[in-house]
């Protein structure tokens, strides 16, 4: 049954334009003339020139693509083991322990986080004399800490929906457990693996609450250096930076929204043909 | 040892491995400093560094902060304005957020895809600028905040007339931009549920004498309250630690309980205090958790039966 | 690997020796003993829960037994890894690698034995002709129809030439057409290649058609063993003359034994009826039972006959070849009865039709009786 119903469309609508109006507000006053950032005063591109030759804003892009791709990474082996771990042992010595470790950092709010992170980073340093100054090191672990949950919820549910006399059917065919594993199991979980680590990425580089607590003298993330920006109000450069990185953004996803759509579309053409095949 | 189901994930040498790595990740990066926190909370400030002490004595510990967490007005209100916060965010974003749902899944599938790829692009984009895009509308001198201040003036009586509507440093402020930032993960799980709800089951009740209304009153509504509960917590706890907003369209008189753990830890340096809030805070968050888990496990027995 | 020729069967390839699988406090499978000769293709035969997968499983080694051993051409299979047992199986949902092509899945199992490319591929095509898919070798499993997927999943479990052969519910994913042909064609492959293979089904028409001796199961334990005829025509107790087939069955009580002929008296039918039975004594209780196609249905009273009894035709089904009588009998108890229709007639002509008298026969040879079970 698909009716239209204008009261459900209206709200689709007014939602739509709830969550872009600002965001296309704001690139419009990113080519404005005016130091007033909310004001109209003709159009003009100084702010983008400005912002690509503002090397504090270079370098603190530059760090946070650091840190968020070695988080990224990390977060995802680590992340993935777990999901593997949960998925496929069914009983190890404190089972329940690891499930409850890997959903706690997903609610857990980002202040505390930050905090108890940096508390273990001055104690650390109190007792064992290391870390003894925060910077990469520090905001890069407690990246990977509360990244790799998202990643093992996403392994996790991938591998509990996939079926396992799949990886039966190869130990029975001869292979060792670490041959299904290469063979099989992770070439099956990749895709989930790849958007685990997209997402681990993202949040990387969106972080500022836990990297502002984990963060030490001269260690400045393109996050914490807008927080700081926005603080002191709206100005144009933030309104072209922001503008760069939503169109960035979007063109990522609209990219691999188009691939992944073309594939499916493949698939299902495939699906037809084979059942048509057979009649 | 028995080796039943000798697949590759039983073998011991590449079990140890996959489990003992992350998890000695999580016990020390993860646990402990949480336990940290825990010990933290019933210490004492103290003129040294690192800020606290312990009794010296038997039983070392203080409850000196709980004593003021519930006493101390500041802390109460602070929590009980994160709870009226985060439910009005999370009432709103339902409100919003239902019928925005409801109205993907009646679309074609392609139209489908491209819907809920709108809904969910905000979310890869950044946190930070989505609030910030906030605090340019919001602005006394903002194209939105003068088209809604005259849209007001219009309806008001003329001595109620205002120059601008105040809307930055409120709570209100707060909320919008809370419903806003959160609406995504409101409508993806809904759309997930009513996605998978059998359309036929409205045709029956059509079929059986009901209004459209009744229908959705009677099958659609009461077989979607999964997708309600799976929405309304992932918008009510972000929204109940949440930091960010409150400290930056937010009134610094009126604060959440995020910006009060972040002031203890912070300006005041009373490590013990912030450590405690934070626990209570944590307790608020995991209290509804663990309700939604008996309810989901009921649901389970019960589909099982 | 030594490649497995056709050869008679020598009585104990596989030995099943009082095997035991509990699951918890769960008893799968119950103290089962079973000896398949080579070459042979034996079929598990029971309801869901009965325990067939689970022993399947354990031959394929993805279970280890809680007791009892399992030999394979002489060997103990204790303490062997799925991975080198010489036994591969078909999977119920075929578990075809999604991101490999055919002609890979195929070859999958060849990778892991000493065998140069060249060998390799020729198998894989080999393989691939014998199931005649070779036009689809690089296509991938989702490009795929549920009948060719069967037949990737046959020719890769067969790839390795395996000493026995699992399939589990081989054609259950297949509709009624194709089910019937492949059935044909995985007999006439076993045949050729000689290979041991056990199926597990829950279709008896399956593993009647299939196998060339069957196992039922029941709980845990195996009910009967034998050839298909030996099952359906002399089943040894009451729960497999009723698994197995339709069957007509009352209480009856044994009032005198004559030599092979056994009269009992059963109330349902109002009638005593002779049996040809051994092994009863008169006071006894007993089940008696008769399949409907053993039923002879008339109009006229038959001459001479014994058995004999008298009913009203309540409700009748046509199927074509044959046609499925339900008779009242004067106590209201009710008996199917199939008549096959040999010749063309008009409906109004038939042997019967609705509250017509008829008199059933039923031959002593065709009645069975059952001691009753707990």
């Amino acid at each position: 049954m698909k009716q239209r119903s204008t009261f459900l469309f209206s709200v689709l609508a007014f939602g739509l334009a709830f969550l872009y109006v600002p965001i296309f507000s704001m690139i419009f006053f990113s080519f404005n003339k005016s130091r007033l950032a909310t004001v109209w005063g003709g159009f003009s591109t100084q702010w983008y020139g400005k912002l690509f030759s503002n090397s504090q804003v270079i370098d603190a892009a530059v760090l946070s693509i650091k840190i968020a791709l070695l988080s990224a990474t990390m977060a995802t082996i680590l992340g993935t083991m777990a999901g593997l771990a949960l998925a496929r042992f069914r009983q190890f010595r404190g089972r329940a322990l690891m499930s409850g470790l890997v959903t706690a950092p997903l609610i857990m709010p980002e202040v505390i986080t930050g905090i108890s992170s940096l508390l273990l980073f001055i104690m650390m340093a109190e007792w064992l004399g290391w870390p003894g100054q925060r910077g990469f090191t520090t905001i890069t672990i407690a990246h990977i800490t509360f990244s790799m949950t998202y990643v093992t919820v996403i392994v996790q549910s991938r591998l509990a929906a996939m079926d396992m006399s799949i990886e039966e059917a190869a130990m029975d065919l001869g292979s060792k457990p670490w041959q299904v594993l290469r063979d099989v199991t992770l070439p099956i979980i990749s895709p989930a693996v790849l958007s685990g680590w997209l997402l681990a990425f993202t949040i990387s580089l969106d972080d500022v609450v836990i990297t502002s607590f984990t963060t030490g003298p001269g260690y400045t993330t393109l996050p914490m250096l807008i927080w700081s920006k926005v603080k002191l109000g709206v100005t144009p450069d933030i309104n072209a930076l922001a503008s760069v990185i939503v169109t960035v953004v979007a063109v990522g996803v609209a990219i691999s929204a188009v691939i992944l759509a073309r594939a499916d579309k493949r698939r299902e053409r495939d699906i037809q043909m084979a059942i048509a095949a057979n009649k | 040892m028995s080796r039943a189901n000798d697949s590759w994930f039983n073998r011991r040498g590449w079990r140890d491995t996959i489990i003992t790595a992350p998890y000695l990740w999580l016990v020390l990066f993860f646990l402990i400093p949480f336990i940290i926190v825990i010990v933290m909370s019933f210490a004492k400030t103290a003129t040294q560094s690192p800020p606290f002490a312990f009794l010296p004595d038997w039983p070392y510990v203080r409850f000196e902060t709980y004593e003021r967490l519930f006493t101390n007005s500041v802390y109460i209100r602070a929590g009980l304005i994160s709870i009226y916060n985060a439910a009005i965010a999370t009432v709103l974003c339902l409100l919003i957020g239902y019928p925005m749902a409801l109205s993907i899944t009646r679309a074609n599938k392609s139209m489908q895809r491209l819907l809920l790829m709108l809904i969910i692009l905000p979310f890869w984009t950044s946190f930070l600028l989505r609030v910030y895009a906030w605090i340019g509308l919001m602005g006394r001198n903002s194209w939105f905040n003068k088209w809604l201040t005259s849209a007001y003036n219009v309806l008001v009586p003329g001595n109620w007339e205002l120059p601008a509507i105040q809307m930055m440093n409120t709570n209100f402020a707060v909320v919008l931009v809370m419903v806003y930032s959160y609406l995504p993960f409101m409508v993806l799980p809904l759309y997930a549920n009513l996605e998978k709800l059998d359309t036929t089951l409205n045709e029956a009740a059509m079929d059986l004498g009901s209004r459209r209304w009744q229908v959705f009153r009677d099958v659609t509504l009461p077989l979607s309250i999964p997708g309600i509960i799976a929405g309304g917590l992932l918008v009510f706890i972000p929204a109940m630690g949440e930091l960010i907003i409150p400290s930056l369209v937010g009134n610094a008189s009126d604060p959440m309980i995020g910006r009060v753990i972040q002031q203890e830890f912070g300006q005041n340096r009373d490590w013990p205090m912030a450590s405690a809030v934070a626990v209570a805070l944590l307790l608020m968050l995991v209290v509804p958790l663990i309700v939604y888990n008996h309810f989901e496990a009921k649901a389970q027995a019960g589909a099982k039966s | 690997m030594a490649e497995s020729e056709p050869s008679p069967s020598q009585g104990d390839f596989i030995r099943i020796e009082g095997v035991t699988k509990n699951f918890g406090t769960f008893k799968a499978v119950d103290n089962v003993s079973l000896n398949i000769g080579k070459g042979e293709l034996f079929a598990l035969l029971g309801g869901s829960g009965c325990g067939k997968t689970t022993l399947l499983r354990m031959l394929a080694g993805f279970e280890t037994p809680t007791a009892g051993r399992i030999f394979i051409d002489g060997q103990d299979m204790e303490g062997v890894p799925a991975y080198d047992r010489p036994v591969n199986m078909m999977f119920q949902s075929y578990a075809l690698f999604p991101h490999m092509t055919v002609a890979a899945n195929v070859g999958y199992g060849l990778k892991h034995e000493d065998m140069s490319p060249a060998r390799r591929q020729d198998r894989v095509k080999e393989m691939l002709a014998m199931v005649q898919l070779s036009h689809l070798a690089d296509r991938k499993p989702h490009q795929l129809s549920g009948g060719q997927r069967q037949r990737v999943a046959l020719a890769r479990s067969l790839a390795k030439l395996p000493k026995l052969l699992l399939l589990d519910e081989p054609l259950g994913a297949l509709d009624k057409k194709l089910r019937e042909h492949t059935q044909f064609e995985i007999a006439n492959i076993q045949y050729k290649l000689g290979i041991t293979f056990v199926v597990v089904t829950h279709d008896q028409e399956e593993a009647m058609t299939l196998a060339s001796r069957i196992a039922v199961m029941d709980r845990g334990i195996i009910r009967q063993i034998g050839a298909p005829s030996d099952i359906y025509e002399n089943p040894n107790s009451r729960f497999v003359a009723d698994f197995i087939g339709s069957i007509n069955m009352v209480e009856a009580d044994v009032v005198r034994v004559d030599g092979e002929t056994v009269e009992v008296s059963a109330g349902q039918l109002g009638a005593h009826v002779k049996v040809l039975a051994h092994g009863w004594s008169p006071g006894e209780r007993a089940s008696l039972a008769f399949r409907p196609e053993k039923v002879t249905i008339s109009r006229k009273k038959p001459a001479g006959a014994v058995n004999v009894l008298k009913g009203k035709v309540q409700d009748f089904g046509y199927f074509g070849k044959d046609s499925l009588y339900r008779i009242k009998l004067p106590t209201g108890h009710v008996l199917s009865v199939n008549a096959v229709n040999a010749e063309r007639v008009a409906a109004e002509k038939a042997v019967a039709t609705w509250e017509d008298e008829v008199y059933l026969t039923v031959s002593p040879a065709s009645a069975m009786l059952f001691r009753s079970e707990a």
